[in-house]
């Protein structure tokens, strides 16, 4: 099937759960900002969970299907329509040659997933299909979409095409829906949960306590690369010298001036800045879908507490799929 | 070489990955040990082992917590189960025993040509003049030292080379230039480094090689990697022309 973009949007990439193994490299990882929305969007239309998708950022983004096709549509609700009609969410959809979809504006959340049965045709780069922006490699042709791009989706499994053929007896779409509430937060305000980093102990007593005391907010210099918050300035007992090492999506680092970013998908491999917290695996699927000007109120956790959340979330996706092939078999 | 009093300390970040310290600042020895411990790892990775990514003293292990949480461990000597972080962390500390006793070091050694100065090196006339010496002197300086590639980091194949003379060691501009062409030699303090990519920058630029450091389409994707021991050799425009116009 062929879809051509009638107008990107703000910002619409192709994103899978990320390049790996070539951080070494200076290579960074990117992938879907909440990987719980994407993965879900996938399971939906049957295809492999780390199939690449569409995150769809905000509003704007309009694609026209040349042919019928098979899509999930997950994440942040941008009040999506099919030809003028409020458009489900969270269940497969079958979408008929000529429609138009639309993506309107985000009434709750920031980013959309619409996953596309048999994937999107675009050749992995260093095994992923995730755009980077900067380099200009991976997703379509290693750029955001413009208006006028047309892509391919690829070839149906047997479960993607089980799913259409049920669809054809049904309205379109099924009537059931996954319940995504326990897997992200779409709140425009959360608490998020954080393991101490590792200069922690750097910082004054006054900003340690400030970090878990105090909310923060996310201003408008916040994208794919790092969100930069404002709130109480954190400084260090005394200054000091850290030579570049590692930093990973979640990290929280604390430049010069005493205002934390938090790193995110499209993070450089290496940072310099002393690094007073990370947040826990399971709480950035619902961060990254907080829009700017959303506050944040950051909680202490433990590892034990940490590996219990990111064990919990996967049990609830394992039952996600598990349900789908169930639906696919009755 | 024996490390057998070698000591690392091991730090969680976040509960996906872990940093092993295995010293303070900026050595070649460090350094070498900071390399075998990657090849080992690499050569014996642990079930859920992502990928490992080395810097000037430590080396940063990024895992699955799901894979490495089910995993089953023989010694379990703690009462409550061990997280993942405490099995990847045993496991790591298991690896630092056995570094020195195998020697991986892979010494390569690449030439990076350079056109120095000109509208390629637009800072080469603000170094000379710091430090108080000519043009050819600095040139000479920059180009007659081996470097040692410590990291790749930054954008993708950006090399944070250690081993610049003191003569010529410069802090970085004030303001940061937006764009910088890839290429682009640089100094920052007793740092010297190739750009990559076209990114904004602090760097002094010296001059501009024409060799590709960041090649996606080929793997490993980067001309340098961790490891590397570097000279830069000072080539003419025409060589430069010559080179620019060669694929690898």
């Amino acid at each position: 099937m062929t879809v051509k973009v009638l107008h990107p949007g703000l910002l619409t990439t192709i994103q899978d759960l990320g390049r790996y193994g070539s951080q070494k490299y200076g290579v960074i990882v990117s992938g879907a900002m909440d990987s719980y929305s994407l993965r879900v969007a996938n399971l939906l239309v049957g295809n492999d969970e780390g199939e690449g998708a569409l995150e769809i950022t905000l509003f704007g983004t309009t694609l026209y299907f040349e042919k019928d096709s098979l899509i999930a549509i997950t994440g942040g609700d941008l009040l999506t329509t099919i030809n003028g009609e409020n458009a489900p969410m969270w269940r497969p959809i079958l979408i008929r040659k000529g429609s138009i979809l639309k993506f309107k504006s985000a009434i709750k959340g920031c980013r959309a997933y619409l996953a596309f049965a048999g994937g999107i045709s675009t050749p992995k780069v260093m095994e992923s299909k995730s755009t980077y922006l900067r380099a200009g490699i991976g997703g379509f042709q290693g750029r955001a979409l413009q208006k006028e791009d047309t892509f391919e989706c690829g070839k149906l499994n047997d479960l993607n095409h089980s799913l259409v053929q049920q669809l054809e007896n049904l309205n379109g779409h099924f009537t059931w829906a996954v319940n995504y509430s326990a897997l992200i937060n779409l709140k425009s305000s959360q608490t998020i949960r954080v393991l101490k980093g590792t200069e922690f102990n750097r910082f004054d007593s006054k900003s340690q306590q400030t970090l878990f005391n105090e909310p923060y907010t996310i201003t408008t210099q916040a994208d794919r690369m790092g969100y930069r918050l404002e709130g109480n300035t954190l400084a260090l007992s005394e200054p000091f010298e850290l030579l570049s090492e590692s930093v990973t999506y979640g990290t929280i680092q604390v430049p010069p001036n005493g205002q934390p970013i938090i790193l995110m998908a499209d993070r450089q491999t290496t940072g310099g800045y002393p690094k007073i917290g990370q947040i826990i695996s399971a709480d950035l699927p619902s961060l990254a879908q907080l829009q700017p000007t959303s506050t944040i109120q950051f909680k202490e956790v433990t590892h034990e507490e940490a590996i219990m959340e990111l064990l919990k979330k996967e049990k609830i996706i394992d039952e996600i799929k598990m349900a789908i092939h169930y639906k696919r078999i009755y | 070489m024996s490390n057998r009093n070698l000591r690392a300390t091991i730090k969680p970040l976040g509960d996906s990955a872990l940093i092993v310290q295995l010293g303070e600042g900026i050595s070649p020895s460090i350094h070498e040990l900071v390399s075998n411990l990657s090849t080992l790892l690499n050569d014996h990775p642990f079930e859920g082992f992502i990928e490992s990514v080395p810097a000037y003293n430590n080396l940063t292990v990024y895992y699955n917590p799901i894979v490495v949480h089910r995993l089953q461990i023989n010694r379990q000597t703690h009462y409550t189960p061990l997280t993942p972080f405490q099995k990847v962390s045993d496991f790591m500390g298991e690896l630092v025993k056995q570094i020195g006793t195998n020697k991986f070091h892979n010494e390569r050694v690449v030439t990076i040509p350079v056109l120095y100065g000109g509208k390629f090196g637009p800072d080469l006339e603000y170094v000379a003049k710091y430090h108080d010496l000519s043009i050819d002197e600095v040139i000479q300086i920059h180009s007659e030292n081996d470097y040692l590639v410590y990291m790749i980091g930054f954008a993708p194949g950006f090399p944070f080379m250690g081993g610049l003379n003191e003569q010529i060691a410069t802090p970085r501009k004030e303001t940061p230039r937006l764009v910088i062409a890839p290429g682009s030699v640089g100094i920052a303090g007793k740092q010297t480094g190739v750009y990559s990519l076209e990114t904004p920058g602090g760097w002094q630029i010296i001059g501009r090689t024409p060799l590709d450091l960041f090649l996606p389409t080929i793997s490993p994707p980067t001309l340098l990697q961790a490891g590397d021991k570097i000279r830069f050799a000072p080539i003419s425009p025409k060589e430069y022309d010559h080179y620019k116009g060669m694929k690898l």
